[in-house]
This record gives C-alpha cells, sequence and structure tokens, in this order.
C-alpha cells in the first residue's frame, strides 16, 4: 500500500492537535481578558463633556463637599447630577464671563439642561443603590477612586459582577465608621482594617455575604 | 452546499441585541422623548408641596407666624437637630459663610461677593424666620438652598446658626464657676 501522507505530516498532525487544544483556550482566555479589559471595561477612560468640570479642583483644592452637588446618595439610589442652578449659585459671580462657563450660562438662561455624559452605567437589569452602602460605612473612595484627583471624572474600578461580589462576599474589608465616608484619603493598614471591619459589621448590622451574594440582590 | 449550512448558527447572532442592557424605561435624568421634554425629570410647578409635607401650612413650613417671620423655632431643639443642623451647615453654608459664620469662605477668598458675619448685631436680634427665609428664598448675591435642604434641615441650620452666635459671642460670666475658677488660674 503506498504511503498516503508524507513523514512530514506528523509534525502537521503534532501541530493540529495542539493548535485545537491551545486555539479553543487561548480564545476563552483572550474573551476573558478582554471583557475585564480597560477595552470593555472603560476604566480609566475620559468621556467628552459639554463642560470642562474638574472635580480635583471643586473638590480637591477649593474642598466643597460631595453632597453640596450630589445631594441625594445618601437617601437614593441615584446620587443626582447637579442642576444648573447648583453651577449658577457660584459661578453668577465667579468666572462670570469666562468662555469655558458658557454653556452654563446659556443652559440658566433657556432652561434646557446640561447633557452630561454619564461615566458609570450599570446595565438595566442589575440594580444598584447608594444610600445603603453610604448607611453602611461603603466611602465614595471604596467605588469612584480619588474623584478629587480627576481633573475630568472616569471610572476608577470595572463595574463587573465579580468586583461587585469580592466585596459582598467580605464586606468587613472595605467598612469604613460613617464620618469617614466622604473622606478620600482615609485608608487602614490590612490588620487594622479587619478589625474595625469586623466591628463595624456589628455595630451598623451589616448582612453576611451568604445573604448579599444571592442573585436577587441585584438582579431583581 | 454543504458550506452554506455552516453560515446558519451566523443567522443567530441577530438575535443577539442590548434590549435588557438599555431597556426601555428612563434612568433619572435621562433625555427624555420629544413629548416629554428635553428631561426625564420634569420641573417642579410652582407651589408643589412634596406629598410628605403636605398638611395646613404654619410656621414650620413658611417660617412665619401671624404674618410675621417667627421669632421661635417652631421644633424642639435637642442635640441630634443641633448636629443634623452642623453637618448640613458645613456642606452648604460653609464654602462662603465659613466655619465659624465670619463670612470668609473659600469661595469669598476665590472672589465671590463677601457675606456679613453671622455674629453682626442685626443677625444676632434677627427673628428664626428670618436665616429660615434666606434658606429658603435666597437673599441678593445669595441663591436659594430650597431644592438641596429639606424643610427640617433649614430649621436645623438655624438652630446651629443660634449656637454659632452664642460661641462667638460668649462671657466669662456665661461660664460655671468652677470652669471661670479654672480660667483665672490659666490667666497670668
Ligand atoms: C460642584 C459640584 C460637584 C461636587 C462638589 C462634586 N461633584 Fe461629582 N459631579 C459633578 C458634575 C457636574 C458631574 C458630571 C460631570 C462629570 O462626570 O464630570 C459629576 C460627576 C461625578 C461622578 C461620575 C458620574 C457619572 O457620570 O457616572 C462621580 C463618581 C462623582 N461625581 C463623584 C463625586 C464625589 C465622590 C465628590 C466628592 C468628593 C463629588 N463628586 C463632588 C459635580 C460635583
Ligand atoms: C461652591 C462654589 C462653586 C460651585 C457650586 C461650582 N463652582 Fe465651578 N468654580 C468655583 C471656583 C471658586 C472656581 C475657580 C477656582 C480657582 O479660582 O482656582 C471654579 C472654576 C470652574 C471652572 C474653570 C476652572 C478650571 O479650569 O477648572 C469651570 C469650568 C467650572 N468651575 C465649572 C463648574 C460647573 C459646571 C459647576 C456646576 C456643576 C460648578 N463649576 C459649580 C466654584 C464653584
Ligand atoms: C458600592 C460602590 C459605590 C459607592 C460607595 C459609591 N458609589 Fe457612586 N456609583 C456606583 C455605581 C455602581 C454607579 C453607577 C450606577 C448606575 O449606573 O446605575 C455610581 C454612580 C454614581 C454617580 C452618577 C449618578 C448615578 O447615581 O448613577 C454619582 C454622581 C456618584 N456615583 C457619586 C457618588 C458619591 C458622591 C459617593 C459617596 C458618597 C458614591 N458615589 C459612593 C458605586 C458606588
Ligand atoms: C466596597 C464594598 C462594596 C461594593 C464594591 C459593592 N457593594 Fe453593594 N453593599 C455593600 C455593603 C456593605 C452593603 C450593605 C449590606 C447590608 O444591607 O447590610 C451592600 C448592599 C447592597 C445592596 C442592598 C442589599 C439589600 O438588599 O439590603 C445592593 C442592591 C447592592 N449592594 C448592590 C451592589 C452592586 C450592584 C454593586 C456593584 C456595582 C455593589 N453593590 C458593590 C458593599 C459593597
Ligand atoms: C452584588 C451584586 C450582584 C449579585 C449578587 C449578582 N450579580 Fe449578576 N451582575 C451584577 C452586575 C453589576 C452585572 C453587570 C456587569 C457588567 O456590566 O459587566 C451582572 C451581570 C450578570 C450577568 C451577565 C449578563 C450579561 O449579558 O453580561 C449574568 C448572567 C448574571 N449577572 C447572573 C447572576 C446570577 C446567576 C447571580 C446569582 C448567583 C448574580 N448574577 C448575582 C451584579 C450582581
Ligand atoms: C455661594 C456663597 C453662599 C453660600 C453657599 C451661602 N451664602 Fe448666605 N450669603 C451669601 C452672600 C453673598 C450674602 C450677602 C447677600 C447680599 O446681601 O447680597 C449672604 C447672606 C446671608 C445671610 C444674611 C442675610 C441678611 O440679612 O443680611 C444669611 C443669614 C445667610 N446668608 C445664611 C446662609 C445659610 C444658612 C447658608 C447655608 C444654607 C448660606 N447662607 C449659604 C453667600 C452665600
Amino acid at each position: 500500500m503506498p504511503q498516503i501522507f508524507h513523514p512530514a505530516m506528523n509534525t502537521v498532525a503534532r501541530l493540529t492537535v495542539f493548535g485545537a487544544a491551545f486555539g479553543v483556550v487561548g480564545t476563552i482566555v483572550l474573551f476573558y481578558e478582554y471583557s475585564r479589559s480597560p477595552f470593555q471595561t472603560e476604566v480609566n477612560v475620559v468621556r467628552e463633556q459639554p463642560v470642562q468640570f474638574s472635580h480635583e479642583h471643586h473638590s480637591g483644592q477649593l474642598g466643597i463637599d460631595c453632597r453640596y452637588c450630589h445631594t441625594t446618595v445618601e437617601n437614593g439610589p441615584f446620587a443626582n447630577i447637579p442642576p444648573t442652578h447648583t453651577c449658577m449659585s457660584c459661578h453668577s459671580q465667579i468666572w462670570a464671563d469666562s468662555p469655558m462657563l458658557k454653556p452654563v450660562r446659556d443652559s440658566l438662561a433657556s432652561g434646557e439642561p446640561l447633557r452630561w455624559e454619564r461615566v458609570h452605567d450599570l446595565p438595566d437589569f442589575a440594580y444598584f443603590e447608594h444610600g445603603i452602602h453610604i448607611q453602611k460605612g461603603v466611602g465614595c473612595a471604596s467605588c469612584h477612586g480619588r474623584v478629587d484627583e480627576m481633573p475630568l471624572t472616569w471610572k476608577a474600578e470595572p463595574l463587573t459582577m465579580e468586583w461587585c461580589l469580592d466585596c459582598h462576599r467580605h464586606p468587613e474589608t472595605h467598612l469604613r465608621p460613617r464620618s469617614e465616608i466622604f473622606n478620600m484619603e482615609y485608608s487602614l493598614p490590612e490588620r487594622e482594617q479587619n478589625m474595625v471591619g469586623k466591628r463595624l459589621v456589628r455595630e451598623y448590622g451589616v448582612q453576611s455575604g451568604y445573604y448579599l451574594t444571592n442573585c436577587t440582590v441585584c438582579h431583581r | 452546499m454543504r458550506a452554506w449550512f455552516g453560515l446558519i448558527p451566523l443567522a443567530f447572532l441577530a438575535g443577539c441585541r442590548n434590549d435588557m442592557y438599555d431597556q426601555p424605561r428612563y434612568e433619572p435624568l435621562e433625555p427624555g422623548s420629544h413629548l416629554i421634554g428635553p428631561s426625564s425629570a420634569r420641573p417642579l410647578l410652582p407651589g408643589t408641596v412634596a406629598r410628605s409635607e403636605n398638611r395646613v401650612l404654619g410656621a414650620f413650613d413658611t417660617g412665619l407666624s401671624n404674618g410675621k417671620l417667627t421669632e421661635e423655632l417652631p421644633l424642639k431643639i435637642d442635640r441630634a437637630v443641633l448636629e443634623r443642623g452642623a453637618e448640613r451647615y458645613g456642606i452648604f453654608c460653609t464654602p462662603c459663610h465659613g466655619a465659624t459664620g465670619d463670612g470668609r469662605g473659600m469661595i469669598v477668598q476665590r472672589g465671590f461677593s463677601p457675606p456679613p458675619s453671622l455674629h453682626t448685631k442685626e443677625l444676632r436680634e434677627a427673628p428664626a424666620g428670618h436665616f429660615f427665609d434666606v434658606i429658603t428664598n435666597g437673599h441678593g448675591a445669595m441663591y436659594s438652598y430650597a431644592a438641596r435642604v429639606p424643610t427640617r434641615d433649614r430649621w436645623a441650620i438655624t438652630a446651629y446658626i443660634r449656637a454659632l452666635q452664642l460661641s462667638q459671642n460668649a462671657h466669662v460670666k456665661d461660664l460655671d464657676p468652677e470652669d471661670q475658677a479654672r480660667l483665672a488660674e490659666i490667666k497670668p
């Protein structure tokens, strides 16, 4: 019987088997990495905004409290984006002729709201609520990073389900006293954090990781 | 021909849409359709009263009693109210009025027209309703804070301003005799 395959085909066959296995795994790894990469999660991506509003300026340097603008963050699901009136309570006089602030003045005059581009936007099938996190001792910086150092706002965390669950499994690793919620610099060494965290879990009656990882907590 | 069957799975991709990511409902402040206007959040009509505040309007809601600014604070003052007032004052008033109420807050240092000190004779003698009225309706260059400071918080802030005024105008003879003695010891 004549040989159908040339001996060199052995190498090709091995390569095919090898390639098939690794190709499949590689594709999975690629998808896995891609879905968590900044391309997909848009971490550290800055949006084009109608006004170059800077948290670094307003929160960092001027020390304005987050709640001056994000009024409903303590009690509601939605943190609130300030209306034009809030900006104008200062900019009626400060930089009142600046071309940078022209859209703000136009908006007040016409009643047409400014259209801020959302930086964080969960899919509609996931439920998030600010109030409970603030009341139970999760600081803004744990989820939004050092907002007071951002000249334009970006996402500091991926907001994937994996990320939510990492904290929901072990809330004590992230809790802080309520008085430090708005403190952007607060951080404790790990051992101390675990001690304080465990105490706060008891004090604030924080639910267990078992409850907090139920699908219905976030998909309701 | 057979090869074309391989394309059938592709047809299923046509089912992949993002409907569940962006469901047909409004998120807060989302731009509205042409029926609704520029934002899904509608501006309040003049005179709107929040449902939770739906009752006969008294001094607590208007700052007026018998048509005049009320002298008395129309709520019970305790430690919790004062602490709430201190917190809200810190958020909404310190940028301009400063932590002690001297009118030299950060925004004033950056060029905002300076407000009067809260410790002038007029403001110390002003009725409580005046502070409520200023927060609700604004005053000259100061805008209204009614949208951001609910009624009860306005009174809490007023109560705290009263405490600030006391703190900046305290006399030695207001202290306990014990503390007076201690003070005399410290003073050379
Ligand atoms: C002077 C008003 C003001 C203050 C004070 C302020 N913000 Fe903002 N914030 C805004 C405005 C306006 C936007 C929308 C524009 C943007 O995304 O930058 C915004 C956007 C944000 C966003 C992104 C929202 C999105 O689109 O997903 C976060 C997060 C945020 N702020 C957190 C904070 C935190 C934390 C603080 C306190 C340290 C703070 N802000 C203080 C006005 C303010
Ligand atoms: C509590 C007062 C206050 C409020 C409220 C406020 N600003 Fe400002 N803003 C300032 C001050 C003061 C400066 C100037 C800072 C300086 O002098 O360094 C400034 C500067 C700016 C600048 C230009 C400075 C720069 O280069 O970053 C922009 C743009 C601006 N603000 C936008 C806004 C917008 C939009 C809002 C509403 C969401 C707003 N501000 C609300 C006080 C305020
Ligand atoms: C547990 C994590 C977490 C904490 C703590 C947190 N945020 Fe958020 N924030 C989010 C998520 C997630 C979103 C996106 C919500 C959405 O898309 O529905 C968001 C959105 C926002 C927005 C955009 C408006 C909105 O509500 O969708 C602002 C403004 C904001 N956060 C400010 C703050 C401030 C100020 C604090 C501190 C008081 C804070 N956040 C604390 C996770 C957090
Ligand atoms: C840094 C920690 C942390 C992160 C990150 C976090 N959470 Fe939470 N979450 C908590 C804590 C603590 C509670 C309070 C539990 C309680 O009620 O005692 C909570 C409570 C909740 C609740 C209310 C639970 C209930 O039924 O009482 C929801 C909903 C929720 N989180 C959604 C989310 C979502 C969605 C994300 C991701 C976008 C997220 N959380 C990220 C710490 C976190
Ligand atoms: C702490 C909150 C939280 C809990 C608990 C949670 N999820 Fe999620 N889930 C999310 C968030 C937030 C997203 C959106 C992530 C994103 O945008 O990448 C999500 C996305 C998903 C998706 C992906 C949808 C898609 O098309 O990408 C599935 C499926 C899902 N969750 C199923 C579950 C199941 C099943 C459970 C229970 C075992 C569960 N989730 C528990 C927050 C949660
Ligand atoms: C953006 C800066 C700014 C902020 C924030 C601000 N004020 Fe004022 N306030 C002013 C200015 C300016 C005046 C002087 C107004 C005038 O006479 O034109 C003033 C005046 C006043 C007066 C004196 C009115 C009189 O009879 O002369 C009171 C009382 C007052 N403010 C209370 C408050 C309280 C309470 C808050 C917090 C809820 C607050 N202000 C927040 C700028 C501010």
